[in-house]
């Protein structure tokens, strides 16, 4: 199986890399469109800025490309922001796989609340109303680690949500694209679960 | 909801995890790739590597070592130990480590911490403060504790979290390596005051430490090291009894 990890500019691919080759599999780290298009996966992490992830992908052209892939995909964290349709970040237009808005956590709400809850989410959390192919054997008791200041807003796509403030979407799906805004690379048994899931699709 | 976190802290020298009682008298305590698998395995939420290597050859074997930790370990773990410059942590970065930390370096030139921020994202720039309280005022400490600072705490912990810090990890001198508890009150002014996670550290050795730091306190996340590596107690143990006192945590 040939699974590709899309390389650009919002870093953190060596994790997912190592998540990959523990599985079994040793992905091919790339930003060739052809390589892309062949892949029988396709991986899209990130950690980073969404308006420079935007830039970037522009510049290759990979922006035209992305939406258009038929293999099973799955964004990761910044990855699946930029499969939306806008990011407040940056006052970004995204790819536009998901015609879902990206916000920002809500600071002055976030101190209201009787347990003073801090921004950015950072840690570990549940999954609850779980519905998508790639969670098999995942449960509301697993707990699953979070790095992030704004969040996919809850919609018809949604898989998977958490609690941070407000309920948001964790996970969403629709037809092959996939995406997860927690890290499944850093998540432990549950995580790998999650991307065993997905290589099996 | 977000659970509060365990975080076992490795001291590594050339490999081998150290840990000293009040930062002096070193005992070694094993391989640290091991032992973090181990903690990983039964339940830790993240772990803490911390290089107290000291010679020039510490850059390269140090970003070798990141490189190990993340082939090996599936969590989230944070890196640091004499951290100079954003090209110090691009390294570390690139090697597989999700944060880093710096300490003695942060106190020196506050401007790396908003040129990390800015250049890698606050979420992966944690600063280490030890602090010591003499005659009711909290002392910032550098140098692995041996250098005292004229900076107070809090107004230090501020600083940081303006300048982006995205987490920081409070070390209370008086109270490491005591196994008498974590100090609660400096640790609760620190959650009250700021907006970013607070890890407390230092003093840990009994399981209801870790309540009262979570409940009294108020703290994101809980560091030890000792405890967990001469086996005194064990995380999943630890998780056990926090959650029959209804502390929200994972596992």
């Amino acid at each position: 199986m040939k699974v590709a990890i899309l390389r650009y500019n919002a870093g953190n691919t060596q994790s997912v890399q190592y998540a990959l080759e523990r599985l079994g599999v040793t992905p091919l780290v790339t930003d060739d469109p052809a390589l892309l298009t062949s892949a029988d996966k396709v991986i899209f992490p990130g950690v980073g800025h969404a308006h420079s992830a935007m830039n970037y992908l522009k510049s290759k052209q990979l922006d035209q490309l992305i939406p258009q892939l038929k293999q099973p995909f799955l964004g990761i964290c910044l990855g699946m922001q930029l499969l939306c349709e806008h990011s407040e970040e940056g006052d970004t237009a995204c790819l536009r796989v998901f015609p879902i808005k990206v916000v920002k956590f809500d600071e002055r709400l976030a101190q209201q609340q009787s347990a003073k809850l801090k921004v950015p989410h950072m840690g570990w959390n549940n999954l609850q109303k779980l519905n998508g192919k790639i969670t098999k054997g995942l449960t509301t008791n697993d707990y699953v680690y979070f790095v992030h200041s704004y969040y996919v807003e809850l919609a018809d796509y949604t898989t998977a949500q958490t609690d941070h403030i407000v309920p948001f979407s964790a996970m969403l799906e629709k037809g092959n694209f996939h995406a997860a805004q927690f890290h499944p690379e850093k998540s432990s048994q549950q995580g790998s679960q999650i991307i065993q899931n997905f290589l099996e699709l | 909801m977000i659970t509060k976190r365990i975080i076992p802290c490795l001291d590594v020298k050339d490999g081998l995890t150290v840990k000293g009682v009040q930062f002096e008298n070193l005992v070694v305590a094993g391989d640290a790739i091991e032992l973090g698998r181990r903690y990983a395995e039964e339940g830790a939420d993240e772990l803490c590597f911390l290089d107290i290597t000291a010679t020039n050859e510490k850059r390269k074997t140090l970003a070798a070592l990141v490189k190990r930790i993340a082939a090996n370990i599936n969590i989230p773990f944070t890196v640091g130990g004499g951290i100079k410059s954003v090209d110090d942590i691009s390294v570390l970065l690139d090697s597989g480590a999700d944060k880093i930390t710096i300490n003695s370096a942060a106190v020196r030139n506050p401007e790396l911490v908003t040129q990390a921020s800015q250049e890698f994202g606050e979420q992966c720039i944690v600063i280490a403060i030890d602090a010591r309280e003499v005659a009711g005022e909290w002392y910032v400490h550098t140098h692995g504790g041996k250098q005292k600072t004229d900076i107070k705490l809090f107004e230090w912990a501020k600083e940081a979290q303006e300048r982006g810090a995205g987490e920081i990890l409070f070390t209370s001198m008086n109270n490491d390596g005591t196994k008498n508890g974590f100090t609660l009150e400096a640790t609760r002014q620190l959650t009250d005051a700021l907006m970013i996670p607070i890890i407390a550290s230092g003093g840990a050795g009994a399981k209801s430490h870790f309540k009262e730091v979570f409940e009294q306190a108020n703290a994101d996340a809980g560091l030890a090291a000792s405890i967990f590596h001469f086996n005194e107690i064990g995380i999943k143990e630890l998780k056990d009894y926090l959650k029959a006192e209804n502390i929200h945590v994972r596992g």
